[in-house]
C-alpha cells in the first residue's frame, strides 16, 4: 500500500510538471508586461510590484498599435467565417446525407477529397482570382475583409460537412416523416427541425472555424496589407519585424491578445476542447 | 429512404452554394496553381505573360536549389519530432492520467489551453523566452549556476528552438484523444488482468496500448498532416528561414519565394511539392500504421 502511495506522489508530480510548461509561460509573459525592458532582460522572475510595477509598456501599445480597430477585424471576419460555414454546411450536410440522386457519391468524395488541399497550394491563383475582382489591396474596408473570410469559408467547409452529416445521420427519420405529413415543407423540416436539435453539433463547428480563423496567420498575410486592415495575428507578426526589440511592448501586446482568449477558454473549454478535437474522435 | 426528400430543386438548392465555394475556392484553384507553376508569373496577382523556357524550369530548379532540401529536411524532422515528441509525449501523459483519480479534468483543461491561443502570438513569447541577452531560459541557466549565455538561435540550436514550441503546443490535443481512447477501455479488463497477477506496467503494455491502437494510428496520422502546414510558429520566431536560411520549412519556404522573392511561379511550385509530399506522406503513414479491425 505505501508504495502505491509513492507511486501516486510520483504520478501526480510529473503530470504537475508539465501543467507547469503550459501555464508557467502564460504567467511569465504576464508579470513581465508590467515591467521595464531593462527588468525583464534581468529580473525576469521577480513578481512586479513596487519599484518594478510600471504601465507604460500598454500605454505605449494602445499608443503605437492600432489593437482596438485590429480586435474589430478580427472578430468582424471569424464571425463572418463562422456563420457563412454553418450556414454552408448544414445545408449540404442535410442535403447529402438525406436526399438520394445521381452525383451523391461523387459529392461524397469530392467534400473528403477538399480536406486533401493544404492552402498553400491554392493560395496564389485565389489571390489572383480575387485581384480581378478588385477586393484584394483596397481601401474598402468591407471588400478587403471579404477577400479574407471567403477563402477562410472554403477551408473549414469540408470538414465542417463532414461533422454535420455525422450528426444528421444520427438523426431519427420518424421525426421528418411526421413533420412532413404535419404540412412542413422540406426549407421548414430543415430550419425547424434539423437545426435546433443539432444545437451541440453546430456549436462544435462553429467553435473550430472561429478559432481557426482568429488564430489563422498566413492567409491574413496574404490579403491583409494595408495597416488599417490588421487583424490581430497580422498585427503581432508585424510587431515582431518592426519593434523585434522593445520587449516590454511585446509582453504586453502578447498579454492583450491572449487575455480575452483565456477567458473564454475557462468559461466555455468543455465545447471548446471537443469543437477542436471533432472529427478526430468519434462520440 | 423516405418518400419525402426526392424533390432535385432542393437538393440543388442546398448542395450548390457550399460546392461553389469548394470549387471556386479549392478545385480551381488548386489546377490554376499546377498550370502557374510552369509560366512566368513577375508579380503576385496575374496569370504571368508567358511561359516558362524550359516549361518544366521551376522543377529543374527544385533539384539545383539547395535551400529546398534544406526545408524538405526539416519538414521531416518537423514530422519525427511530432510523432516522437507530441504523440509520444502525450500518449506517456494519458496513461499516467489514467491511473489517478483526483485532477484529471484540470489536467485535461491545463494541458489543452495552449492550442487555442494563435501560434503568433506563442512565437512572440517564445521570442522571449529564447532571448539571447538574456530571456527567461538563459536567466533561468544563470540561476542555475551556468556563466555563459546559449544563443538558442544560431545555427547549430534552431532547428531545436522552433520545434519546441511546435511540439509543446499540441500535445495537449493529442493527450485529449488518448485520454478518450482509455476511457473507452473497460474497466473489467484491467480488473481481472489484476486478479491474474499482472503488474500496473504489464497491465499498460499489454492492455492499454494494444487496445489503444487505432487510436494511435489516428493520431500518428493527424501528426503527419498538421506537420505540413506548420507555418506561424515557425514564421513568427524564424522570419526568412534565419539564420542563413537554415529554418525553413516547405510552408514557410513557400511562403518566402512568392511574398519576399517575388519568384511567384518558383512559390507556385514549391505548392506543388508540398501536395505531392502530403500524398506521399500519407500513403505512406496508411501502410504502415494501417487501422486494424482485430479489435
Amino acid at each position: 500500500m505505501k508504495k502505491n502511495r509513492i507511486g501516486q506522489l510520483a504520478i501526480y508530480l510529473i503530470l504537475s510538471l508539465w501543467a507547469l510548461t503550459t501555464i508557467y509561460p502564460f504567467f511569465w509573459v504576464l508579470e513581465n508586461s508590467f515591467k521595464a525592458k531593462d527588468k525583464i532582460l534581468q529580473q525576469s522572475f521577480a513578481l512586479p510590484i513596487g519599484d518594478l510595477f510600471t504601465l507604460s509598456n500598454y500605454k505605449r501599445a494602445f499608443e503605437r498599435l492600432d489593437i482596438g480597430r485590429a480586435y474589430i477585424n478580427s472578430i468582424f471576419i471569424s464571425t463572418c467565417v463562422t456563420i457563412g460555414v454553418m450556414m454552408l454546411a448544414g445545408l449540404a450536410a442535410f442535403a447529402l446525407v438525406r436526399f438520394r440522386f445521381r452525383l451523391k457519391k461523387f459529392c461524397h468524395t469530392m467534400v473528403v477529397a477538399a480536406m486533401m488541399f493544404p492552402v498553400f497550394a491554392t493560395i496564389i491563383p485565389v489571390y489572383t482570382m480575387e485581384t480581378s475582382w478588385h477586393i484584394t489591396n483596397t481601401s474598402n474596408w468591407g471588400l478587403n475583409m471579404l477577400s479574407v473570410i471567403l477563402p477562410q469559408v472554403a477551408g473549414n467547409l469540408s470538414f465542417a460537412i463532414i461533422v454535420l452529416m455525422g450528426y444528421v445521420q444520427s438523426l431519427p427519420l420518424e421525426l421528418e416523416e411526421s413533420a412532413h405529413l404535419e404540412g412542413c415543407s422540406i426549407p421548414q423540416i430543415f430550419f425547424k427541425i434539423v437545426v435546433p436539435l443539432g444545437k451541440p453539433s453546430f456549436v462544435t463547428v462553429a467553435i473550430f472555424s472561429f478559432l481557426w480563423s482568429y488564430n489563422d496567420l498566413f492567409t491574413q498575410m496574404f490579403f491583409l496589407r494595408r495597416p488599417e486592415m490588421r487583424a490581430i495575428t497580422r498585427l503581432l507578426n508585424e510587431l515582431t519585424s518592426k519593434e523585434g526589440t522593445n520587449y516590454g511592448l511585446m509582453a504586453s501586446a502578447v498579454t492583450l491578445v491572449i487575455l480575452p482568449v483565456i477567458i473564454v477558454y475557462i468559461f466555455l473549454q468543455k465545447y471548446i476542447i471537443k469543437g477542436m478535437t471533432a472529427g478526430a474522435v468519434k462520440g | 429512404m423516405s418518400s419525402i426528400y426526392k424533390k432535385k430543386k432542393y437538393v440543388f438548392l442546398f448542395l450548390a452554394p457550399a460546392f461553389v465555394f469548394l470549387i471556386l475556392y479549392l478545385y480551381y484553384p488548386f489546377f490554376v496553381n499546377i498550370y502557374g507553376s510552369f509560366r512566368q508569373i513577375k508579380s503576385l496577382g496575374t496569370y504571368g505573360t508567358k511561359w516558362n523556357t524550359p516549361f518544366f524550369k521551376n522543377y529543374l530548379s527544385l533539384f539545383t536549389d539547395p535551400v529546398i532540401w534544406t526545408s524538405l529536411k526539416n519538414t521531416l524532422l518537423m514530422i519525427v519530432a511530432t510523432i516522437l515528441g507530441q504523440v509520444g509525449i502525450a500518449l506517456v501523459l494519458s496513461l499516467l492520467v489514467d491511473n489517478i483519480e483526483r485532477g484529471t479534468q484540470f489536467f485535461r483543461t491545463v494541458y489543452f489551453f495552449p492550442i487555442v491561443i494563435s501560434a503568433t502570438a506563442l512565437g512572440l513569447l517564445f521570442n522571449l523566452i529564447f532571448l539571447y541577452d538574456k530571456g527567461m531560459l538563459n536567466q533561468f541557466l544563470e540561476v542555475l549556476g551556468k556563466t555563459d549565455l546559449t544563443d538558442w538561435k544560431n545555427e547549430e540550436n534552431a532547428i531545436l528552438t522552433m520545434m519546441i514550441p511546435v511540439v509543446w503546443q499540441y500535445v495537449g490535443f493529442y493527450f485529449i484523444i488518448l485520454e478518450t481512447g482509455l476511457n473507452n477501455i473497460s474497466q473489467e479488463l484491467y480488473e481481472s488482468a489484476a486478479i491474474d497477477g499482472a503488474s500496473r506496467l504489464q497491465r499498460v503494455f499489454y492492455i492499454s496500448i494494444p487496445l489503444l491502437r487505432n487510436v494511435l494510428c489516428t493520431c500518428v496520422t493527424l501528426g503527419v498532416t498538421g506537420a505540413l502546414k506548420v507555418f506561424d510558429l515557425p514564421w513568427t520566431m524564424f522570419p526568412k528561414g534565419m539564420p542563413l536560411k537554415k529554418t525553413f520549412l516547405t510552408g514557410t519556404y513557400m511562403y518566402y519565394q512568392t511574398m519576399e522573392a517575388k519568384n511567384v511561379d518558383y512559390g507556385a511550385t514549391i505548392a506543388v511539392l508540398i501536395v505531392v509530399l502530403g500524398v506521399l506522406l500519407s500513403k505512406i503513414t496508411r501502410t504502415v500504421f494501417r487501422e486494424s479491425e482485430d479489435y
